[in-house]
């Protein structure tokens, strides 16, 4: 078990290595960092000096040790549109992505859960198939039709919640949080359940589609057979061996959820991450685009990290190193 | 030799495709009412998107006819102004609503298709390719294909508008940010047709007729195509509408974030975004109407899509 | 009175276009300590009956005709709650293969200790001491530690004892073995029989056991009953219905196979195959592969009825006023 974990972690670290020279060479190479530094009026000679002091006729190799060392300490570089550093951006952005995605990811897990097994006990009941029904539509809405219609019943038409923005926010040492005041958590609603619709769809069908595949196993019958209620079979055997394969595809989807938290805060307005990113799309802002994905790299990674963690909590076979080698031998 | 073979049994192919008519697809087809109501839907968006110069009662890129002074008028049945001239209203230029829906449906449709398409030649030629060949270019491509899986194309594209900016000489951007985004979006949907693909190719390679054609001297993978077509034209019906909803979607997310289709060619998403501005001032037709038909058009995709899915899977027969 | 019993049960299926009938007819009954056989080829209905017995035949197949009987009453009409307390509780019921019986995300232990505390009123630490003795019971050494082993920790002969043990639980006083040696190597076979066997005699339980290997049949019922497209064939005690066959289709299925004293060129077979349920033929079910069968056999449906040796048959040949050739 400790070499799975451990192989597991240099993998992730492997990936990371990679993304941050692809984010190195984001930066260094794509347009001319001297050229969105200084003016237009600056000579020859000056970039040449630049350049030398900047350290950028170094080799490739010392630069990207550079840049490495650099990251470890906490320096994105600036960002070419709003002349700060991205550091100081990222830390005021994060928490505000960081919240929405969680609370979002809550809610999904406490709607989707049920219902995916509702539906997947009672296939035929209609109520199952008017979720069913309606979970399509859900997959029909693109995310950001969702924030919008949201906005146009709830704060055009109703004037019940605001249409952007955070609300009120708390700091707390590094943390920005808007869950402590009433404004934050009024601000937070519409956004999360904008996102989470998606993973609610996903999770309802996955589950729901596990569900019927356990269903039909020898080990629910024989489970019957012994006497077991339905509860029990249901939510005790049934559901634990749907988790793996929703948590794969939960794994799977992480870069989904990057992309449309992106949408979800453009729609709203909402300053996090996706929403900074977008504005650094537009000005080709070099700094914030190659921090962000290697951010997002380093979310995709950990995230799939703590996946695989979950597969050992979950499944005992993946436990023991020896039913490995056994299966290795078989 | 093949031409003979195909002269002994003309019906050969027709044989295979009217078992297909007659059997459990058009049967379940006839029986849900709301895959019929899909298929219409969707062939009236196709239609419209081919033949939108007739279909749509203005031409909303003829600068001539645009009058600013007929801008912002509310649908038909709204207020005093509304006329059947314009029946869903107009936008902020004059543009009549419609028309521009009809139109942005082309551009949605084009590049949902194209996307579809190149994803489906990609991931189908490199599936061939692994199923056929094996070793280690087979798992080289099942690698890239886990590692495709993971990035949606809506990062990718992301990613690549945002180099492509910088990189670009101004003019040629907006020519070739059509043609960026269906290789976006495309790329990111090749695993599904490579793994139907190569899935096929093995199973159908370790069958004696292959070797018997090899013997002959006939190339084993003209002869295999005759037996993979039928066994994988299932799954790939599936794939590509279950893909076009979805690229339809991404398309449509990557304009209204302003890294899509160029605003002169404007798709459906392109057109929400706009309509986005007008949310609060109160000419709501212009978001609405343009919405609900992306909305239409994805769900109608996705009802067939998933009707093709259940009649198709042996399984839930 | 049987302590088990189906009367005239009959099992349909309808599909999409036509109706099939899986079991059609069929009786049987088993006493308090016997060892009632069933042997049939795959798909003559076997399994299907066991899932008739407790009230499991997966939808949309139900039991639309007869009764199955326990202890004189009837539990095919129960309502869920009270067939799941009969579950487990006076049937206990073991399938084919072991390692998909059993749920390999939880201990062995779990699933013991929550099957007892299901059925018996006992706090977790006589249900765990209650597990540990049925664990030694079915012969599982050290099974104190293995409590908490999982199923892929175990080989498939001990994982079958386990499954043993679990339907044992709570001590069930009719248990059926549906093919329950049929995954296994076969001196793992002769300790789960011998295991089975022992179990019958000490508590007194009833044993239906389901194969389609004569072999184990033989040398573990009492009495027989051989099963064909969804009916019963026939049935009679053990030895005389191996060795004096009634049925043509038991005579087909005994001459077929070879004995050790015997000295054979060629092994005997019945011509056809058994019908899908889609394409059970009219009148006998057997006829079209009946060396004796005859004009009324395409007609009309024989019932079981005494047959010589005190088997029953259902065949017309069995007809006392038209007793024919």
């Amino acid at each position: 078990m400790a070499a799975y974990v451990i192989r597991r972690f240099l993998q992730a670290l492997a990936v990371m290595i990679v993304v941050a020279f692809a984010s190195f060479l984001l930066f260094n190479f794509v347009g001319d960092p001297i050229d969105n530094m200084v003016g237009q009026e600056a000579t020859r000679v000056d970039r040449e000096a630049m350049r030398d002091s900047l350290g950028l006729n170094d080799p490739v190799a010392v630069q990207f040790g550079r840049f490495i060392v650099n990251l470890l300490r906490g320096e994105f570089g600036i960002s070419y549109g709003l002349q700060r550093p991205v550091a100081a951006l990222i830390g005021e952005r994060l928490p505000a992505t960081l919240e929405l995605v969680f609370v979002s990811t809550i809610f999904a897990l406490l709607l989707g859960i049920p219902l995916g097994v509702f539906t997947g006990i009672r296939r035929d009941a209609w109520s199952s198939r008017l979720i069913l029904t309606l979970s399509l539509l859900g997959v029909s809405l693109p995310t950001f039709v969702v924030g919008i219609l949201l906005i146009y019943v709830f704060a055009v038409t109703l004037g019940l919640l605001p249409s952007f923005g955070r609300g009120e926010v708390m700091d707390l040492a590094y943390w920005s949080t808007g869950l402590l005041t009433v404004s934050g958590w009024k601000a937070i609603i519409l956004p999360a359940i904008t996102l989470s619709l998606f993973q609610v769809t996903l999770i309802l069908r996955l589950i729901r589609s596990a569900m019927l595949e356990v269903m039909r196993t020898d080990y629910i019958k024989f489970a019957r057979a012994r006497g077991l209620s339905e509860r029990v079979i249901n939510y005790g055997h049934a559901l634990k061996n749907t988790l793996v394969p929703v948590i794969t595809v939960i794994g799977l989807n992480i870069g989904t959820l990057v992309a449309f938290s992106i949408v979800t805060e453009t729609v709203f307005q909402w300053p996090g991450m996706g929403f900074l990113f977008i504005q650094a799309v537009g000005f080709a802002d070099v700094p914030i685009m190659a921090s962000y994905l290697l951010l997002v790299a380093l979310f995709f990674v950990g995230l799939n990290f703590v996946v695989d963690i979950l597969y050992l909590v979950v499944d005992p076979r993946l436990r023991k190193q020896h039913i490995a080698a056994i299966g290795k031998r078989g | 030799m093949k031409w003979l073979q195909r002269q002994a049994n003309p019906y050969r192919w027709t044989g295979d495709w009217s078992q297909l008519l007659d059997g459990d697809l058009a049967y379940s087809f006839g029986r849900s009412p709301a895959t019929v109501v899909a298929a219409g839907v969707t062939l009236i968006f196709f239609i419209a998107a081919v033949f939108a110069p007739w279909v749509a009662p203005h031409d909303p890129f003829d600068i001539a006819t645009l009058d600013l002074n007929d801008a912002f008028l509310p649908p038909v049945w709204q207020g005093e102004t509304g006329s059947w001239t314009y029946p869903l209203g107009t936008d902020g230029q004059g543009r009549d609503v419609l028309s521009t829906i009809v139109y942005a449906t082309r551009i949605s449709l084009t590049v949902g298709v194209l996307a579809v398409l190149l994803a489906a030649v990609l991931g189908g030629g490199l599936g061939l390719l692994a199923g056929y060949v094996g070793g280690w270019f087979d798992a080289l491509v099942m690698r890239l294909a886990d590692i495709q899986l993971t990035i949606p194309a809506i990062l990718a594209a992301l990613m690549i508008d945002g180099i492509a900016r910088l990189v670009l000489p101004a003019g040629d951007q907006d020519v070739l940010a059509i043609y960026v985004l269906i290789l976006a979006i495309g790329i990111s949907e090749w695993p599904g047709y490579a793994r139907v693909i190569r899935g096929v190719v093995m199973a159908e390679s370790g069958k004696d007729y292959v070797s018997a054609a090899r013997v002959i001297g006939i190339h084993p993978v003209s002869i295999m195509l005759r037996h993979i077509l039928p066994n994988v034209m299932g799954p790939m019906l599936v794939l590509a509408s279950i893909g076009l909803a979805l690229a339809i979607i991404a398309e449509a997310t990557l304009s209204f974030l302003g890294v899509g289709v160029p605003p002169t060619t404007p798709s459906l998403g392109t057109l929400i975004r706009v309509g986005d501005d007008f949310l609060f001032s109160g000419e709501w037709w212009i978001l609405l109407f343009p919405a609900f038909a992306l909305v239409a058009l994805v769900l109608a995709v996705n009802v067939l899509g998933d009707w093709m899915r259940d009649a198709l899977d042996p399984k839930l027969r | 009175m049987a302590l088990l019993e189906l009367q005239n049960v009959r099992v349909e299926i309808p599909l999409r276009r036509q109706t099939l009938v899986a079991l059609d007819d069929v009786s049987l009954h088993v006493e308090e300590g016997e060892v009632l056989g069933v042997v049939g080829e795959s798909g003559a209905g076997k399994s299907l009956t066991v899932d008739a017995i407790i009230g499991l035949v997966e939808p949309p197949g139900r039991i639309t005709h007869g009764e199955v009987l326990l202890a004189g009453r009837r539990i095919d009409n129960l309502p869920d709650e009270a067939l799941q307390r009969i579950r487990g509780a006076q049937i206990g019921v073991v399938f084919q293969d072991p390692m998909s019986s059993l749920n390999p995300l939880y201990s062995i232990g779990y699933q013991l200790v929550q099957t007892i505390r299901a059925h018996l009123d006992v706090d977790l630490a006589a249900a765990r001491r209650r597990a540990i003795e049925l664990l030694a019971e079915v012969g599982i050494p050290d099974p104190d530690r293995r409590l908490s082993f999982y199923p892929h920790q175990f080989s498939g002969g001990m994982r079958q004892r386990v499954v043993i043990a679990l339907a044992l639980c709570a001590g069930p006083r009719v248990i059926i073995a549906d093919e329950p040696t049929t995954a296994l190597d076969v001196s793992t076979q002769a300790q789960i029989l011998d295991l089975l066997r022992r179990l019958s005699r000490q508590h007194r339980t009833a044993v239906v056991l389901i194969s389609h290997d004569m072999g184990v049949i033989a040398e573990m019922a009492d009495r027989v009953a051989v099963m064909y497209a969804g009916r019963i064939v026939e049935t009679g005690a053990v030895q005389t219905l191996i060795d004096r066959p009634q049925h043509p289709y038991t005579q087909g299925l005994m001459s077929s196979i070879p004995r050790i004293d015997q000295d054979v060129d060629r092994l005997a077979q019945v011509d056809g195959a058994m019908p899908r349920l889609a394409d059970i033929p009219a009148g006998c079910a057997f006829h079209p592969r009946c060396p004796k069968f005859f004009d009324r056999c395409r007609r009309e449906r024989p019932d079981l009825r005494p047959a010589g040796f005190s088997h029953e048959a259902a065949c017309w040949l069995f007809d006392t006023p038209n007793a024919n050739e």
